[in-house]
Protein backbone atom coordinates (compact mmCIF):
# COMPACT_ATOMS: atom_id res chain seq x y z
CA UNK A 1 0.00 0.00 0.00
CA UNK A 2 1.14 3.52 -0.44
CA UNK A 3 3.10 4.99 2.15
CA UNK A 4 1.87 8.94 1.18
CA UNK A 5 -1.27 9.85 3.11
CA UNK A 6 -2.42 11.77 -0.22
CA UNK A 7 -2.12 8.43 -2.59
CA UNK A 8 -5.50 7.01 -1.05
CA UNK A 9 -7.82 10.19 -2.62
CA UNK A 10 -5.71 9.21 -6.17
CA UNK A 11 -8.68 8.19 -8.84
CA UNK A 12 -7.51 5.38 -10.38
CA UNK A 13 -9.07 4.69 -13.94
CA UNK A 14 -10.79 1.06 -14.22
CA UNK A 15 -12.17 1.58 -17.71
CA UNK A 16 -11.68 4.07 -20.20
CA UNK A 17 -14.68 5.87 -21.39
CA UNK A 18 -15.15 9.30 -23.20
CA UNK A 19 -17.97 11.54 -25.06
CA UNK A 20 -17.02 13.89 -27.16
CA UNK A 21 -13.51 13.84 -25.83
CA UNK A 22 -14.77 14.43 -22.19
CA UNK A 23 -12.80 11.77 -20.11
CA UNK A 24 -15.80 9.49 -18.09
CA UNK A 25 -13.88 6.89 -17.66
CA UNK A 26 -14.96 4.62 -14.71
CA UNK A 27 -12.99 4.84 -12.17
CA UNK A 28 -12.43 3.74 -8.22
CA UNK A 29 -14.44 6.94 -7.07
CA UNK A 30 -17.53 6.14 -9.66
CA UNK A 31 -17.11 2.48 -8.44
CA UNK A 32 -17.53 3.52 -4.82
CA UNK A 33 -20.21 5.46 -5.90
CA UNK A 34 -22.13 2.96 -7.28
CA UNK A 35 -21.27 0.99 -4.47
CA UNK A 36 -22.96 3.57 -1.76
CA UNK A 37 -26.23 3.51 -3.95
CA UNK A 38 -26.62 -0.06 -4.58
CA UNK A 39 -25.88 -0.69 -0.75
CA UNK A 40 -28.12 1.57 0.44
CA UNK A 41 -30.87 0.50 -1.89
CA UNK A 42 -29.64 -3.15 -1.20
CA UNK A 43 -29.92 -3.18 2.70
CA UNK A 44 -33.13 -1.47 2.78
CA UNK A 45 -34.50 -3.63 0.37
CA UNK A 46 -33.51 -6.30 2.49
CA UNK A 47 -34.67 -4.60 5.77
CA UNK A 48 -38.24 -4.26 3.43
CA UNK A 49 -38.10 -7.61 1.58
CA UNK A 50 -41.33 -8.44 4.53
CA UNK A 51 -42.28 -5.47 6.02
CA UNK A 52 -44.11 -7.47 9.47
CA UNK A 53 -46.09 -5.33 12.03
CA UNK A 54 -43.74 -6.32 14.33
CA UNK A 55 -40.67 -5.52 13.07
CA UNK A 56 -37.28 -7.46 13.32
CA UNK A 57 -33.70 -5.99 13.90
CA UNK A 58 -33.05 -4.68 9.72
CA UNK A 59 -36.97 -3.31 9.56
CA UNK A 60 -36.15 -1.21 12.81
CA UNK A 61 -32.89 0.50 11.66
CA UNK A 62 -34.54 1.12 8.46
CA UNK A 63 -37.76 2.78 10.15
CA UNK A 64 -35.66 4.41 12.58
CA UNK A 65 -33.66 6.09 9.81
CA UNK A 66 -36.94 6.94 8.50
CA UNK A 67 -38.47 8.51 11.39
CA UNK A 68 -35.01 9.92 12.04
CA UNK A 69 -35.06 11.95 8.68
CA UNK A 70 -38.76 12.68 8.87
CA UNK A 71 -38.32 14.01 12.49
CA UNK A 72 -35.35 16.20 11.79
CA UNK A 73 -37.31 17.60 8.50
CA UNK A 74 -40.53 18.54 11.23
CA UNK A 75 -38.01 20.02 13.38
CA UNK A 76 -36.36 22.51 11.20
CA UNK A 77 -38.89 23.33 8.18
CA UNK A 78 -42.37 22.10 9.70
CA UNK A 79 -44.36 19.76 8.67
CA UNK A 80 -44.77 20.94 4.97
CA UNK A 81 -40.96 20.40 4.65
CA UNK A 82 -42.01 16.68 4.26
CA UNK A 83 -42.57 17.23 0.64
CA UNK A 84 -38.36 17.23 0.43
CA UNK A 85 -38.28 14.08 2.26
CA UNK A 86 -37.32 11.91 -0.27
CA UNK A 87 -34.23 14.60 -1.62
CA UNK A 88 -33.68 14.86 2.23
CA UNK A 89 -33.07 11.29 2.59
CA UNK A 90 -31.11 10.57 -0.24
CA UNK A 91 -28.81 13.35 0.50
CA UNK A 92 -28.50 11.81 4.16
CA UNK A 93 -28.27 7.97 3.18
CA UNK A 94 -25.89 8.88 0.35
CA UNK A 95 -23.57 10.20 2.50
CA UNK A 96 -23.66 8.26 5.33
CA UNK A 97 -22.88 5.25 3.26
CA UNK A 98 -19.99 7.05 1.12
CA UNK A 99 -18.37 7.65 4.96
CA UNK A 100 -18.98 4.49 6.34
CA UNK A 101 -17.48 2.94 3.61
CA UNK A 102 -14.51 5.36 3.44
CA UNK A 103 -13.62 3.45 7.38
CA UNK A 104 -13.27 0.19 4.98
CA UNK A 105 -9.52 0.59 4.03
CA UNK A 106 -9.43 -2.67 2.30
CA UNK A 107 -13.17 -3.11 0.83
CA UNK A 108 -13.47 -5.64 -2.04
CA UNK A 109 -12.91 -2.84 -5.02
CA UNK A 110 -10.14 -3.20 -8.14
CA UNK A 111 -6.91 -2.95 -5.96
CA UNK A 112 -8.37 -3.92 -2.79
CA UNK A 113 -8.10 -0.25 -1.78
CA UNK A 114 -10.42 2.28 0.39
CA UNK A 115 -11.60 5.39 -1.22
CA UNK A 116 -13.54 8.42 0.15
CA UNK A 117 -15.70 9.54 -1.78
CA UNK A 118 -16.30 12.81 0.18
CA UNK A 119 -13.07 13.66 -0.19
CA UNK A 120 -13.11 14.81 -3.24
CA UNK A 121 -14.61 18.63 -3.11
CA UNK A 122 -16.47 18.48 -6.40
CA UNK A 123 -18.90 15.70 -5.12
CA UNK A 124 -19.47 17.68 -2.06
CA UNK A 125 -19.68 20.90 -4.44
CA UNK A 126 -22.37 18.95 -6.28
CA UNK A 127 -24.46 17.94 -3.33
CA UNK A 128 -24.79 21.52 -2.12
CA UNK A 129 -25.56 22.48 -5.81
CA UNK A 130 -28.37 20.37 -5.77
CA UNK A 131 -29.88 21.72 -2.22
CA UNK A 132 -28.86 25.43 -3.39
CA UNK A 133 -30.35 24.53 -6.97
CA UNK A 134 -33.78 22.84 -5.29
CA UNK A 135 -34.13 25.76 -3.10
CA UNK A 136 -33.97 28.97 -5.55
CA UNK A 137 -35.92 27.06 -7.80
CA UNK A 138 -38.99 25.77 -5.52
CA UNK A 139 -38.56 29.15 -3.68
CA UNK A 140 -39.17 31.07 -6.45
CA UNK A 141 -41.53 28.96 -7.94
CA UNK A 142 -43.72 28.48 -4.62
CA UNK A 143 -43.29 32.31 -3.69
CA UNK A 144 -42.68 34.25 -6.75
CA UNK A 145 -40.61 37.47 -6.03
CA UNK A 146 -41.22 36.95 -2.66
CA UNK A 147 -38.90 34.61 -2.26
CA UNK A 148 -36.17 37.47 -2.36
CA UNK A 149 -37.34 39.04 0.70
CA UNK A 150 -35.25 36.33 2.01
CA UNK A 151 -32.76 39.28 1.78
CA UNK A 152 -34.75 41.68 3.54
CA UNK A 153 -35.36 40.81 7.06
CA UNK A 154 -38.40 41.91 8.50
CA UNK A 155 -38.99 44.39 11.55
CA UNK A 156 -35.68 46.45 10.81
CA UNK A 157 -35.44 50.43 10.09
CA UNK A 158 -35.34 50.82 6.23
CA UNK A 159 -31.74 52.71 6.63
CA UNK A 160 -30.11 49.31 7.87
CA UNK A 161 -31.03 47.89 4.65
CA UNK A 162 -27.96 49.03 3.25
CA UNK A 163 -26.28 47.11 5.58
CA UNK A 164 -28.22 43.96 5.94
CA UNK A 165 -29.14 42.88 2.49
CA UNK A 166 -25.50 43.00 1.51
CA UNK A 167 -25.13 40.55 4.43
CA UNK A 168 -28.03 38.42 3.40
CA UNK A 169 -26.87 38.25 -0.29
CA UNK A 170 -23.42 37.38 0.76
CA UNK A 171 -24.69 34.87 3.73
CA UNK A 172 -26.74 33.31 1.20
CA UNK A 173 -23.61 32.96 -1.63
CA UNK A 174 -21.66 31.67 0.99
CA UNK A 175 -24.06 28.70 1.27
CA UNK A 176 -22.92 26.07 -1.09
CA UNK A 177 -19.40 26.61 -0.19
CA UNK A 178 -19.68 25.93 3.19
CA UNK A 179 -21.55 23.61 3.39
CA UNK A 180 -19.41 21.64 0.79
CA UNK A 181 -16.42 22.24 2.38
CA UNK A 182 -16.73 21.41 5.52
CA UNK A 183 -18.25 18.19 4.72
CA UNK A 184 -15.29 17.69 1.83
CA UNK A 185 -12.43 19.19 4.51
CA UNK A 186 -13.73 16.69 7.27
CA UNK A 187 -13.20 13.32 5.06
CA UNK A 188 -10.26 14.67 3.66
CA UNK A 189 -8.29 14.94 7.17
CA UNK A 190 -9.86 12.65 8.64
CA UNK A 191 -8.42 10.51 5.89
CA UNK A 192 -4.48 12.05 6.20
CA UNK A 193 -4.50 11.89 9.72
CA UNK A 194 -5.59 8.37 9.51
CA UNK A 195 -2.59 7.70 7.31
CA UNK A 196 -0.23 9.64 8.62
CA UNK A 197 -0.31 8.23 12.52
CA UNK A 198 -0.55 4.22 10.63
CA UNK A 199 2.49 4.99 8.92
CA UNK A 200 4.27 6.04 12.13
CA UNK A 201 3.50 2.70 13.15
CA UNK A 202 5.35 1.08 10.30
CA UNK A 203 8.06 3.61 10.06
CA UNK A 204 8.49 3.26 13.94
CA UNK A 205 8.47 -0.54 13.54
CA UNK A 206 10.74 -1.04 10.75
CA UNK A 207 13.51 1.02 13.02
CA UNK A 208 13.48 -2.08 15.47
CA UNK A 209 15.02 -1.74 18.77
CA UNK A 210 13.20 0.18 21.16
CA UNK A 211 11.85 2.98 19.04
CA UNK A 212 9.81 -0.19 17.60
CA UNK A 213 8.04 -0.81 21.10
CA UNK A 214 7.80 3.02 21.06
CA UNK A 215 4.88 2.49 17.57
CA UNK A 216 2.67 1.14 20.30
CA UNK A 217 1.86 5.31 20.84
CA UNK A 218 0.80 5.97 17.26
CA UNK A 219 -1.34 2.42 16.73
CA UNK A 220 -3.26 3.20 19.77
CA UNK A 221 -3.77 7.16 18.08
CA UNK A 222 -5.10 5.58 15.24
CA UNK A 223 -7.79 3.26 17.36
CA UNK A 224 -8.75 6.49 18.42
CA UNK A 225 -8.94 8.29 15.31
CA UNK A 226 -10.63 5.25 13.83
CA UNK A 227 -13.44 6.22 16.48
CA UNK A 228 -13.61 9.52 15.95
CA UNK A 229 -13.83 8.89 12.58
CA UNK A 230 -16.83 6.98 12.76
CA UNK A 231 -18.23 10.00 15.03
CA UNK A 232 -17.11 12.32 12.23
CA UNK A 233 -18.73 9.78 9.56
CA UNK A 234 -22.04 9.69 10.97
CA UNK A 235 -21.89 13.69 11.95
CA UNK A 236 -21.14 15.16 8.89
CA UNK A 237 -23.93 13.32 7.02
CA UNK A 238 -26.02 14.86 9.88
CA UNK A 239 -25.15 18.10 9.90
CA UNK A 240 -25.56 18.09 5.61
CA UNK A 241 -28.99 17.07 6.30
CA UNK A 242 -29.98 19.38 9.18
CA UNK A 243 -28.70 22.06 7.20
CA UNK A 244 -30.32 21.03 4.10
CA UNK A 245 -33.52 21.20 6.15
CA UNK A 246 -33.05 25.25 7.48
CA UNK A 247 -32.10 26.17 4.09
CA UNK A 248 -34.87 24.35 1.95
CA UNK A 249 -37.26 25.94 4.98
CA UNK A 250 -36.33 29.36 3.38
CA UNK A 251 -37.81 28.16 0.55
CA UNK A 252 -41.11 27.54 2.20
CA UNK A 253 -40.89 30.38 4.65
CA UNK A 254 -38.70 33.07 2.73
CA UNK A 255 -40.48 35.89 5.63
CA UNK A 256 -39.34 34.20 8.61
CA UNK A 257 -35.72 34.78 8.98
CA UNK B 1 -2.26 22.87 -5.76
CA UNK B 2 1.47 21.39 -5.82
CA UNK B 3 2.58 18.74 -3.31
CA UNK B 4 5.59 21.08 -1.65
CA UNK B 5 4.18 21.18 1.18
CA UNK B 6 3.49 17.45 1.71
CA UNK B 7 6.97 17.06 0.25
CA UNK B 8 8.53 18.95 3.25
CA UNK B 9 6.77 16.30 5.62
CA UNK B 10 9.49 13.91 4.37
CA UNK B 11 6.41 11.56 2.38
CA UNK B 12 7.96 10.19 -0.78
CA UNK B 13 5.99 11.57 -3.46
CA UNK B 14 5.90 12.23 -6.98
CA UNK B 15 7.33 15.92 -7.20
CA UNK B 16 5.23 16.70 -10.61
CA UNK B 17 1.90 14.95 -8.64
CA UNK B 18 -1.07 17.25 -7.82
CA UNK B 19 -3.35 16.99 -4.92
CA UNK B 20 -6.18 15.30 -6.19
CA UNK B 21 -9.21 16.73 -4.98
CA UNK B 22 -8.26 19.49 -7.03
CA UNK B 23 -7.18 17.60 -10.58
CA UNK B 24 -9.86 19.21 -12.34
CA UNK B 25 -9.19 16.77 -15.16
CA UNK B 26 -10.75 13.90 -13.12
CA UNK B 27 -14.08 16.33 -12.15
CA UNK B 28 -16.00 15.75 -15.61
CA UNK B 29 -15.95 11.62 -14.63
CA UNK B 30 -16.40 12.53 -10.90
CA UNK B 31 -19.86 14.09 -12.06
CA UNK B 32 -21.08 12.12 -14.83
CA UNK B 33 -20.69 8.90 -12.39
CA UNK B 34 -21.95 11.00 -9.37
CA UNK B 35 -25.31 12.22 -11.26
CA UNK B 36 -25.93 8.44 -12.15
CA UNK B 37 -25.61 6.82 -9.03
CA UNK B 38 -27.43 9.71 -7.16
CA UNK B 39 -30.21 9.76 -9.68
CA UNK B 40 -31.05 6.18 -9.71
CA UNK B 41 -31.12 6.27 -5.74
CA UNK B 42 -32.85 9.03 -5.95
CA UNK B 43 -34.98 7.86 -7.73
CA UNK B 44 -35.64 4.28 -6.42
CA UNK B 45 -35.68 5.39 -2.92
CA UNK B 46 -38.59 8.06 -3.85
CA UNK B 47 -41.11 5.99 -5.71
CA UNK B 48 -39.89 2.30 -4.36
CA UNK B 49 -38.53 2.14 -0.98
CA UNK B 50 -39.14 5.44 1.25
CA UNK B 51 -43.40 4.98 0.33
CA UNK B 52 -42.60 1.38 1.36
CA UNK B 53 -41.24 2.00 4.94
CA UNK B 54 -44.02 4.74 5.05
CA UNK B 55 -46.55 2.44 4.45
CA UNK B 56 -45.40 -0.14 6.98
CA UNK B 57 -44.98 2.40 9.80
CA UNK B 58 -48.71 4.28 8.41
CA UNK B 59 -49.90 0.90 8.73
CA UNK B 60 -48.74 0.14 12.03
CA UNK B 61 -49.53 3.36 13.55
CA UNK B 62 -53.54 2.85 11.91
CA UNK B 63 -53.43 -1.09 13.98
CA UNK B 64 -52.19 0.41 16.64
CA UNK B 65 -54.95 3.15 16.75
CA UNK B 66 -57.57 0.46 15.57
CA UNK B 67 -56.31 -2.20 18.40
CA UNK B 68 -56.43 0.88 20.87
CA UNK B 69 -60.53 2.48 19.74
CA UNK B 70 -61.11 -1.54 20.25
CA UNK B 71 -60.54 -1.83 23.30
CA UNK B 72 -62.24 1.15 24.49
CA UNK B 73 -65.04 0.13 22.89
CA UNK B 74 -65.25 -2.90 24.67
CA UNK B 75 -64.55 -1.09 27.88
CA UNK B 76 -67.67 0.89 27.46
CA UNK B 77 -69.70 -2.20 27.11
CA UNK B 78 -67.90 -3.99 29.89
CA UNK B 79 -68.46 -0.72 31.63
CA UNK B 80 -72.42 -0.12 30.68
CA UNK B 81 -72.29 -4.53 31.70
CA UNK B 82 -71.45 -3.33 35.65
CA UNK B 83 -73.53 0.11 35.43
CA UNK B 84 -76.68 -2.59 34.11
CA UNK B 85 -75.57 -5.65 37.10
CA UNK B 86 -75.48 -3.25 39.58
CA UNK B 87 -79.13 -1.56 38.95
CA UNK B 88 -80.83 -4.66 38.64
CA UNK B 89 -78.50 -5.63 41.82
CA UNK B 90 -80.11 -2.17 43.76
CA UNK B 91 -83.55 -3.35 42.04
CA UNK B 92 -83.64 -6.85 43.84
CA UNK B 93 -82.53 -5.59 46.84
CA UNK B 94 -85.06 -2.93 47.05
CA UNK B 95 -87.80 -5.24 46.31
CA UNK B 96 -86.54 -7.43 48.97
CA UNK B 97 -86.90 -4.91 51.56
CA UNK B 98 -90.44 -4.51 50.49
CA UNK B 99 -91.63 -7.70 50.58
CA UNK B 100 -90.01 -8.35 53.87
CA UNK B 101 -91.38 -5.08 54.81
CA UNK B 102 -94.67 -6.64 53.36
CA UNK B 103 -94.37 -9.51 55.02
CA UNK B 104 -93.97 -7.95 58.81
CA UNK B 105 -96.71 -5.83 58.06
CA UNK B 106 -98.90 -8.37 57.26
CA UNK B 107 -97.67 -10.80 59.89
CA UNK B 108 -98.34 -7.50 62.46
CA UNK B 109 -101.84 -7.32 61.65
CA UNK B 110 -102.64 -11.03 62.07
CA UNK B 111 -100.94 -10.93 65.42
CA UNK B 112 -103.29 -7.83 66.44
CA UNK B 113 -106.26 -9.39 65.19
CA UNK B 114 -105.71 -12.58 66.66
CA UNK B 115 -104.85 -11.00 70.03
CA UNK B 116 -107.92 -8.83 70.05
CA UNK B 117 -109.62 -12.23 69.17
CA UNK B 118 -108.48 -14.14 72.04
CA UNK B 119 -108.77 -11.14 74.54
CA UNK B 120 -112.56 -10.63 73.84
CA UNK B 121 -113.12 -14.19 74.21
CA UNK B 122 -111.24 -14.35 77.42
CA UNK B 123 -113.04 -11.44 78.47
CA UNK B 124 -116.43 -13.56 77.61
CA UNK B 125 -115.08 -16.03 79.51
CA UNK B 126 -114.46 -14.43 82.76
CA UNK B 127 -117.15 -12.84 83.00
CA UNK B 128 -119.39 -15.79 82.56
CA UNK B 129 -116.90 -17.04 85.18
CA UNK B 130 -117.60 -14.24 87.80
CA UNK B 131 -120.96 -14.46 87.53
CA UNK B 132 -120.88 -17.93 87.87
CA UNK B 133 -118.84 -17.19 90.83
CA UNK B 134 -121.70 -14.56 91.81
CA UNK B 135 -124.19 -17.08 92.00
CA UNK B 136 -122.34 -19.50 93.86
CA UNK B 137 -121.11 -17.30 96.35
CA UNK B 138 -125.05 -15.99 96.77
CA UNK B 139 -126.29 -19.42 97.34
CA UNK B 140 -123.79 -20.17 99.35
CA UNK B 141 -124.43 -17.05 101.30
CA UNK B 142 -128.10 -18.12 101.28
CA UNK B 143 -127.29 -21.35 102.56
CA UNK B 144 -124.79 -19.97 105.25
CA UNK B 145 -127.98 -18.21 106.58
CA UNK B 146 -130.50 -21.09 107.03
CA UNK B 147 -127.45 -23.13 108.73
CA UNK B 148 -126.41 -19.85 111.11
CA UNK B 149 -129.83 -19.59 112.02
CA UNK B 150 -131.03 -23.48 112.73
CA UNK B 151 -127.43 -23.74 114.63
CA UNK B 152 -128.55 -20.51 116.78
CA UNK B 153 -131.99 -22.40 117.33
CA UNK B 154 -130.43 -25.11 118.20
CA UNK B 155 -127.77 -23.40 120.76
CA UNK B 156 -131.19 -21.39 122.32
CA UNK B 157 -132.99 -24.41 122.92
CA UNK B 158 -129.81 -26.17 124.57
CA UNK B 159 -128.89 -23.46 126.26
CA UNK B 160 -131.43 -21.41 127.96
CA UNK B 161 -134.66 -24.32 126.30
CA UNK B 162 -136.21 -21.98 124.65
CA UNK B 163 -138.10 -22.57 121.80
CA UNK B 164 -136.77 -20.33 118.96
CA UNK B 165 -139.26 -20.96 115.62
CA UNK B 166 -137.07 -20.63 112.37
CA UNK B 167 -138.14 -17.59 111.39
CA UNK B 168 -136.99 -15.53 114.67
CA UNK B 169 -133.58 -17.45 114.31
CA UNK B 170 -133.13 -16.02 111.01
CA UNK B 171 -134.02 -12.74 112.00
CA UNK B 172 -131.82 -12.65 114.69
CA UNK B 173 -128.70 -13.70 112.42
CA UNK B 174 -130.08 -10.61 109.89
CA UNK B 175 -129.88 -8.52 112.62
CA UNK B 176 -125.97 -9.63 113.93
CA UNK B 177 -124.49 -9.68 110.66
Amino acid sequence: MASNPIDQFQLQTIAEFSVGGLDLSFTNSSYYMLVAAGLTIGLLAMAMSRPALVPGRMQSVAELTYEFVAGMIRSTAGTDGLRFFPLVFTLFAFILMANMLSMMHYFPSPGWYGFTIMSHIIITFALSMIVMSVLVIYGIWKNGMKFFSLFFPAGVPWPLYFLLTPIEIISFLSRPVTLSMRLFANMLAGGILLKVFAGFVVMMGAAGGLIAVGAIAPMVMVVALTGLKFLIAFLQAYVFAVLTCIYLSDALHPGHH
Amino acid sequence: MPATAIATDGAILAAQAAFPPFETSTFPSQLFWFAISFGVLYFLLSRWMLPRIGSAIEERRDRVADDLDAAAQMKAQSDEAVRTYEKSLADARAKAQSVAANARAEMERQIAEETTQVDAELAKKSEAAEARIAEAKAKALSEVRVIAASAAADVARHLAGVDVTEADAAAAVDAKA
